[in-house]
């Protein structure tokens, strides 16, 4: 499989996804223009990545004006026809303003940036980003984000509970979801979700900043071997 | 030219002295008109001109075997770091705006030195910084504090270039006047760097990135004036920063710059487009045609000279090889950026400015710039009067408390000794992927160079308590410990830029202060092979209470070779052998112990000998090239036990040690005495080891072992890390909860 980058004016981190995407995962990476109105080779087994950073300088509200660069209209449609697609920190924000994941990312509850090594707790394994994952250990990944705490109503909370689309919930080293390992309020201790299709996935970690020795941490390269393993998963809703 | 001519009375308002009003008329051969005068005053300023550091700066080692671009050749230095690559790093004050307006007065100083950075062709990979703040109780220091780091966050969080560290002290000389000082550090191709240089006659000069707006207009002249009450009033001379305009200025101009088509650019800092033309047209010996009218404003009506003094931020003045217009403007189109002709290069050197085809100024380039018209001084000096005060302490007096756990849970909460880790968790450290030190920390950040198995070591140190009790001795303590903690992480230290933060030059007792601080530096840098490459020098950092401690601070840039080298600080294995390189002194002098328990007497800068620091650092790259030891970390403030404190805490591990009796007892856990590292390793290593400190000549003390969590000395039980841990980590968050 594929993976296109998207760049938006102000992504920061689509070279670092591109290097663990492409150098340590061995990927194929097709590097995509936000002006671009194509998705240039890739087709719905393909992949499209939405990285990190600060698109459109954050203005107005995360993520709510590079849904209407020009290349959002062909990810919808790739998504639309069960192509993937992953966000991560501003990505996973830039998708659920583009409607692709429901709910959204409000700012953090202490109202400050924080960047620093958190805990993942693996939900569930029905779907491709988190099937190979174990449910008993805490994935170490680092978040860095100002406008982190996902929120949705209770109402779209149950479905995404029923349906296994919370993908990671932030949880102590050992494992344990609390609220003082929640580091942004996120309702429901939520750090990644997908939609019900689950081709879309949207996660506020960042597995490409711990999928490196030189680095110290390899939790984020399980996530993204997990992906590129493909098990089957339960058929979607 | 129709606008009126000139007053001696507002040469005085803008900051001029009438001698160099009167330099001015010489230069023109004619007296200027207030356009011209704008454009004289802020490129003689302090800020620009450095005309009261300059003779001293030029007594700094600047040359060695790596330097490829030295001091004041181009927007930063340039070293070779092997393998076809280059390092181009520097660091800069923006204390007067931090002080007035925190938050904007931060952010800009990080994009500004960032784009000194990239201006060069240097992709920036890391920034650090320095920074001071008064006593932490106020409520004045905690709302700047928080607007400082939310300053430096916003900015590089979003440009998207990792903090991976800095330095932070806290001391009453600060209270009003804080110091802000930003460091970026970049690596280029060898041979792929632009200069800031303008050459070619009928080449076109364009402005590109930001619009033009008021903000800003005599910030250079505002840095060059002490703090007062009436400061807050000049807030139009804060700018205000976008990091998202910088982020695209960054990839248009990296981008800009493979086309080939580029022959010079520098970007805008102190006292815009003025000091851009004039730098880059001296620099090439050619002059410039510049139409004030064509440069995108962000209002109308804006006036020539305001046009000409704006510090608006995130803009680049660009030459452009003619015919090649075309190829330059489909990269800043590309992402969205202004890029306007707004002038060309012409021969002859003289800068003419004109709106709506009215000839406004016409200035030589040469008059204006550092090295050429501007005026150079040498001031007085005299001993300070509280250097007799220094001399008289004496340690006898001193007691030794009985209870150290006391002083050993007070200082692990002692802000200036205490984990920053509220502060630092606002910053974005790992972006880029190039930052090895998040989850193996070591004295010095850790950057890798992707693609190679090298890695920069970088670093910015300053005690200026020190500095103040003996600015000789403390200048060389400040590269010393630089050096220290870049050789303890492994690396080798390579260079060095500094940025100077004084009070007023015309006070003869800061400017002996000076004087001696650039002795002590440039001693210290010749002794460890640590060219200056450039940096800053803020003057005026006092306000009514006074001149702020004298701060040089050091950042410097050592080179791993190979990234399996790096060695961290965190004791890893409870059993390992605990060992003391370096000597112990019975010293207790400008101890935070003695600011703490004793309330803070003047004594004298702590025990060092640079010889001795030389020959440890020598010793501590020999023991880890050998692979002896598993962690090394070097003793600052707090003192042994602290540091000792420190490389137990990241694994929950503890230690057990002796003190030696011949040394008073809160001399030897929390004294300050210099040019001491903390190694641990095995039983049969440890013997290695004293056998290569022997052959440096350092002492070499084993100290006792890692435990597994408790912690004693002298068979004392100090109690479990633990509760020190809780004490460290939590210190300064106290301090900042939002009532």
């Amino acid at each position: 499989m594929k993976f296109g980058v998207v760049t938006f004016p102000g992504s920061n981190c689509d070279q670092d996804i591109i290097h663990v995407l492409r150098n340590v995962m061995g990927c194929e990476v097709i590097e995509l223009f936000h002006k671009e109105h194509a998705l240039g080779s890739l087709t719905t087994d393909d992949c499209v990545m939405l990285p990190g950073g600060f698109s459109y300088g954050d203005a107005l509200r995360t993520g709510s004006i590079a849904r209407f660069s020009p290349i959002m209209q062909a990810v919808l449609e790739h998504c639309n026809n069960g192509g993937y697609a992953w966000g991560i920190c501003n990505g996973f924000q830039i998708l659920c303003e583009a409607g692709l994941l429901p709910g959204v990312l409000l700012e953090n509850a202490n109202q400050q940036f924080i960047c620093k090594n958190i805990y993942l707790k693996t939900e569930n394994n029905a779907s491709r980003i988190n099937a190979t994952l174990s449910k008993n250990r805490g994935l170490k990944i680092p978040i860095a984000h100002g406008d982190g705490r996902f929120y949705c109503d209770d109402k779209t909370l149950r479905q995404l509970i029923a349906n296994d689309q919370i993908i990671f919930r932030y949880c102590d080293e050992n494992g344990n979801v609390t609220e003082a390992a929640n580091p942004n309020g996120a309702v429901y201790n939520i750090a990644g979700i997908c939609n019900a299709g689950r081709n879309v996935f949207g996660m506020m970690p960042h597995p490409e900043r711990a999928s490196e020795e030189i680095l110290g941490n390899t939790d984020g390269r399980l996530i993204f071997e997990s992906f590129l393993a493909n098990v089957n998963t339960p058929v979607p809703v | 030219m129709s606008e009126a001519l000139a007053t001696l009375e507002q040469a005085k308002q803008l900051g001029l002295l009438e001698e160099e009003f009167n330099k001015i008329k010489e230069i023109l051969g004619r007296t200027p008109n207030f356009t011209e005068l704008s454009i004289y005053s802020v490129m003689w300023s302090e800020h620009c001109s450095y005309k009261n550091s300059i003779t001293l700066l030029k007594t700094l080692p600047r040359k060695g075997a790596k330097m490829l671009v030295e001091a004041g050749e181009e927007n930063a230095g340039l070293i070779d770091i092997g393998d076809g690559l280059a390092c181009a790093f520097k660091i800069e004050s923006h204390n007067h705006p931090s002080a007035i307006e925190p938050y904007q007065g931060a952010a800009t100083g990080v994009g500004g030195i960032h784009r000194d950075i990239f201006t060069m062709g240097a992709r920036p990979i890391a920034s650090l910084n320095s920074l001071r703040f008064g006593n932490i109780n106020n409520k004045k220091t905690q709302h700047l504090m928080r607007g400082v780091v939310k300053g430096i966050g916003d900015y590089g969080n979003c440009f998207g270039v990792p903090t991976v560290a800095g330095e932070i002290y806290f001391e009453d000389c600060y209270n009003t006047n804080i110091l802000v000082n930003a460091m970026s550090v970049g690596v280029v191709k060898v041979g792929e760097t632009v200069s800031a240089i303008a050459e070619g006659a009928g080449n076109p000069v364009y402005i590109v990135g930001s619009a033009t707006g008021k903000d800003g207009i005599h910030g250079a002249s505002f840095a060059s004036g002490d703090l007062s009450e009436d400061s807050a009033e000049d807030l139009p001379s804060v700018q205000v920063g976008d990091p998202f305009q910088e982020k695209l200025l960054l990839e248009a101009t990296l981008e800009a710059i493979k086309t080939g088509a580029i022959v010079g650019m520098q970007d805008m800092g102190a006292a815009g487009i003025t000091c851009s033309t004039s730098e880059m047209s001296a620099k090439g010996k050619h002059g410039m045609k510049i139409f004030l009218d064509k440069v995108p404003t962000r209002q109308a009506h804006m006036k020539s000279w305001e046009i000409l003094l704006s510090e608006s931020q995130e803009r680049m003045l660009v030459v452009v090889e003619k015919g090649k217009e075309k190829i330059i403007e489909a990269v800043f189109d590309k992402w969205d950026l202004h890029c306007e002709i707004i002038g060309e290069v012409i021969d002859g050197e003289r800068l003419l400015y004109y709106m709506f085809d009215e000839l406004v100024a016409d200035v030589p380039a040469e008059s204006l710039v550092l090295g050429g018209g501007a005026p150079i001084y040498k001031r007085e000096i005299k001993e300070p009067e509280y250097i007799s005060a220094i001399k008289k302490f004496n340690a006898d007096k001193i007691n030794i408390p009985t209870d150290m756990i006391v002083v050993a849970k007070k200082l692990a909460a002692n802000v200036n000794i205490a984990s920053k880790k509220w502060i630092t968790v606002q910053y974005d450290s790992m972006v880029g992927l190039k930052n090895t030190s998040t989850n193996l920390p070591s004295d010095a950040a850790l950057i890798r160079i992707i693609g190679k198995n090298k890695a920069l070591a970088v670093t910015t140190d300053c005690n200026a308590k020190y500095v103040y009790a003996d600015p000789y001795i403390g200048a060389m303590i400040a590269v010393s410990e630089a050096a220290r903690n870049i050789v303890c992480s492994g690396a080798e230290p390579a260079a060095i830029t500094n940025c100077l933060n004084f009070g007023n030059p015309y006070n003869p007792e800061v400017y002996w202060q000076f004087t001696n601080a650039i002795k002590g530096m440039g001693d210290a840098c010749r002794k460890f092979d640590t060219p200056v490459t450039g940096g800053n020098v803020s003057f005026y950092n006092q306000s009514e209470e006074g001149p702020v401690y004298p701060t040089p601070t050091i950042g410097m840039v050592g080179i791993l070779d190979d990234h399996k080298n790096q060695m961290t600080l965190d004791f890893i294995h409870a059993g390992n052998v605990i060992v003391l390189i370096g000597k112990a002194t019975n010293d207790i002098a400008c101890s935070e112990y003695l600011k703490a328990v004793h309330n803070d007497p003047l004594s004298p800068a702590p025990y060092f000998n640079l010889d001795e620091e030389y020959n440890l650092q020598q010793a501590i790259k020999e023991i880890i090239k050998n692979k002896l030891i598993d962690s090394a970390h070097d003793v600052s403030e707090g003192g042994l036990f602290i540091t000792l404190l420190e490389s137990a805490m990241i694994n929950n591990l503890g230690f057990e040690i002796e003190t030696d009796k011949l040394i008073r007892k809160d001399a030897y856990l929390f004294g300050e005495g210099q040019s001491r590292v903390v190694v641990s390793t095995t039983a049969e290593k440890a013997f290695v080891i004293e056998n290569i400190c022997k052959e440096f000549s350092v002492p070499v003390n084993v100290l006792g072992r890692v435990t597994d969590g408790s912690i004693s000395v002298d068979s004392e039980d100090f109690g479990n890390i633990n509760t020190y841990k809780e004490i460290y980590d939590t210190a300064i968050g106290r301090y900042m909860i939002l009532l």
